[in-house]
């Protein structure tokens, strides 16, 4: 596909603007969340899924995926585009992450011809939502023990086990599922197998679970003699460990989704400031408390750095040293700085930081607490930011593996 | 978020940090560093006639007077590598002054000294003084008018190489507001300078004695380009030292990881225990961050606001980062990281000296303060 010239983008990018400006609602009357793995309520769920699905209706999701899958089946760039008049705009997050941002790209990359034809257009449409089945009670970051077995029976598997920490995981109609096929390999690794699995079947049961937030978010999925469809399998039996591990790089954003959108809101510093702004200290304005200031200047600096990385990581000659540095602290950099951020918000409130949501007095409904609070979804989930700096220290620095 | 900066490059920017690199690396191996710490002069002469040649020193200057005619942000590469290598030679000091002249000077300095410059000439700023302000408009060191002439009164201290400097471009309070005026090596004699014990002993600076130092009116710097040359020669000095912290952060990183990657402790190598691979990791994690506001710096410089907002943020990433790396690895280096044989002090010590002069991370985030709210 050739380069789009300057005019095609320049076109492209006044409907894109034109489009969002006109389409985005900002404030539906209750609180939208900050990143998918917070969506709580009904109304929240139903008001994303139509979001996604007016997105990619428009042409600005999938832009750039192939259009016998369902994708709009243009350059890369147009993308780009369209997801920056979608933060220009700040627009709500797009909700089926699981699907779009990390199933998708693996089934573009690995899956069967059949598999792209099922599933492609669901996620990107928001019709199908998806979860992820990799941690378990036992295990948390340790994916490499997961226990739940599958075995053949035919032409199906029969699971039994749990998962847990499952986002989505009550609503979706798909899960990317690390089982255990096998014990006898060479290690632990080689024993697991992926696979993509239907939810609503006889078998799988979900039990939601309530979050320190005091909402309800994820769930702990049970399989009792839950029989899956054998094609569900990706890969070969025993590849699990490498077909997940390509996941987690999407998932890390070690690796740039090429389906747009995004899933967890960037914070601005600006908003940040402009809470500060409201709050006294001592009859003054808090932003005139040198310390305060201090503080803040922190944090937009952390901002700025990260937005920095994110530009310098496509530019290979800035980052010869170690190309994959940027992109592999991703991850641990930006949910780092979101729970920092995040927590400091709550010392601009003074007394008023004592309400929670649901509280007439609370700062801003509550926001920042929930904020806060749920921040920590993104710094465990996902391996965390102890497991992160493990990878970076191994795979970016090339210190030993060790305890 | 308000446009904070951006990042993008010139070819001549990579080229010139290619160059660079090898240049440094293969003229100033940690020997090499270690055998000038014992140096009057504190550089290597044929060093700096090589840079010279190689036309570093002319990059900045406008191609009327001698120069090549690029950015600042040609530069930034060069003292990056520089710093990375623990590599002090008068070259940042040198393109400091010749930014005074080209933001300050009258048509006639610049005629007269840029070209020299250009060429190899080695010049310096002597702009701090005893009370230790960073406030580049605290001056107590005065000149007096006096027919044709000016004379001078007061010291200025911690002057970068004012032993080798053909010329020196002092701060100066005449009729009680700031000003610059350059004096030629040849203005003053031997006992005027006092070089001086300083935390960085990869460099050298001297205190100079003013007091009785006449000089001819045509001296002064421009009158009418005074403020502007102030701030220029303050944003250019906070660059170019982001600049080489970045480098040294970078340097103090890796050396740390080759000893974590060798040295055992109770039978294992102790780059395998978390108490140190993570703290190791989060210098890194912090020093891309501190690289990435240096390049946004030199990216944007020349930009009215956005310049000053990014090149202050840079030096303040820097600082926190390269005073944690460099402190971190002398801990992580047990009984011989106290030692003077460890290189892990050369880098502390530098990062002290960095964050000494033209303002520590705390007032840089001061004035951000004062810029962004």
């Amino acid at each position: 596909m050739s380069k789009p010239s300057e005019a095609e983008l320049k076109d492209f990018e006044a409907q894109a603007d034109a489009w969002f400006k006109e389409n985005t609602v900002t404030d539906p009357g209750f609180m939208l969340p900050l990143t998918f793995m917070e969506v709580s309520t009904d109304e929240q769920f139903d008001f994303l899924c139509d979001w996604q699905r007016k997105v990619y209706e428009a042409g600005y999701l999938g832009t750039s995926w192939p259009s016998e899958y369902g994708g709009h089946g243009m350059h890369p760039e147009f993308q780009r585009v369209a997801t920056r008049a979608m933060k220009k705009y700040d627009g709500p997050i797009i909700l089926n992450a699981i699907g779009i941002g990390w199933a998708g790209p693996l089934l573009m990359d690995i899956g069967s011809e059949e598999d792209k034809k099922k599933y492609i257009k669901g996620m990107l449409s928001a019709e199908d939502i998806w979860c992820q089945g990799f941690s378990e009670p036992e295990h948390g970051s340790d994916l490499g023990s997961a226990q739940l077995k599958a075995v053949r029976d035919g032409d199906e598997y029969v699971l039994n086990g749990s998962k847990i920490w499952t986002s989505l995981g009550d609503r979706a109609k798909y899960m990317i599922l690390l089982a255990r096929t096998s014990n006898d390999g060479p290690n632990k690794y080689a024993g697991l197998s992926f696979f993509l699995i239907p939810m609503k079947i006889p078998g799988i049961e979900t039990r939601r679970i309530k979050k320190l937030t005091g909402e309800y978010g994820f769930v702990q999925t049970f399989f009792t003699d839950a029989r899956v469809p054998a094609e569900g399998l990706v890969g070969k039996e025993g590849d699990g460990w490498m077909v997940a591990m390509k996941t987690l790089e999407y998932e890390r954003g070690a690796k740039v989704n090429p389906a747009g959108g995004y899933y967890i809101k960037e914070l601005d510093a600006m908003g940040v400031v402009d809470l500060a702004r409201n709050s006294e200290r001592g009859g003054k304005k808090l932003l005139d408390d040198p310390v305060m200031r201090d503080k803040m200047v922190e944090q937009m600096m952390e901002i700025q750095a990260l937005n920095l990385n994110n530009q310098r990581r496509r530019m290979a000659p800035l980052n010869q040293d170690r190309p994959m540095g940027l992109a592999m602290m991703n991850k641990l950099a930006r949910t780092e700085m979101i729970r920092d951020l995040t927590e400091f918000s709550l010392a601009f409130q003074g007394t008023r930081a004592g309400y929670y949501v649901g509280d007439e007095n609370a700062v801003d409904d509550g926001y920042w607490h929930r904020s806060y609070l749920n921040s920590f979804s993104a710094t465990i989930g996902g391996g965390t930011s102890e497991i992160q700096r493990n990878i970076v220290a191994e795979h970016v620095l090339g210190l030993p593996k060790g305890r | 978020m308000e446009n904070l900066g951006s990042i993008g490059y010139s070819e001549e920017q990579i080229e010139l940090m290619n160059v660079a690199a090898s240049f440094c690396a293969e003229k100033s191996p940690i020997e090499k560093v270690r055998t000038l710490l014992e140096d009057a002069q504190g550089y290597d002469a044929d060093v700096w006639k090589e840079i010279a040649e190689l036309g570093w020193l002319a990059i900045a200057i406008p191609e009327a007077q001698g120069g090549v005619g690029l950015s600042l942000g040609e530069v930034v590469p060069i003292v990056e590598q520089m710093g990375r290598r623990l590599m002090t030679t008068p070259f940042a000091d040198t393109t400091l002054a010749a930014q005074a002249l080209v933001a300050g000077g009258t048509e006639a300095q610049q005629e007269e000294y840029l070209p020299k410059i250009a060429e190899g000439a080695v010049a310096t700023l002597a702009l701090a003084e005893a009370h230790g302000d960073w406030d580049l408009h605290n001056i107590t060191a005065t000149a007096k008018a006096d027919g044709d002439n000016i004379t001078l009164n007061g010291e200025k201290l911690l002057v970068p190489y004012a032993e080798q400097a053909e010329i020196i471009i002092a701060s100066v309070s005449l009729d009680g507001a700031p000003r610059l005026v350059i004096i030629p090596r040849d203005a003053f004699g031997d006992s005027a300078l006092r070089r001086e014990q300083i935390i960085d002993e990869t460099r050298r600076t001297y205190a100079l004695k003013l007091d009785g130092i006449t000089l001819p009116a045509s001296a002064l710097l421009d009158e009418a380009k005074t403020k502007a040359a102030f701030e220029h020669i303050h944003l250019t000095a906070v660059l170019l030292q982001a600049a080489e912290m970045a480098g040294g952060t970078q340097a103090v990183i890796d050396y740390t990881l080759d000893y974590l990657k060798t040295r055992k402790q109770f039978g294992k190598i102790i780059g395998e225990y978390q108490a140190l691979k993570h703290p190791i990791t989060n210098a890194y994690v912090d020093y891309e961050k501190a690289r990435s506001h240096v390049y946004s710096a030199a990216h944007c410089f020349n930009d009215q606001g956005m310049g000053e907002i990014a090149t202050r943020m840079a030096k303040a990433a820097c600082d926190k980062v390269y005073g944690f790396a460099a402190d971190r690895a002398i801990q992580f280096h047990g009984g011989f990281g106290f030692t003077h044989d460890c290189d892990a002090q050369l880098y502390r010590r530098a990062a002290i000296w960095h964050a000494s002069q033209h303002g520590d991370g705390a007032w840089h985030r001061a004035k951000l303060a004062d810029l962004l709210f």
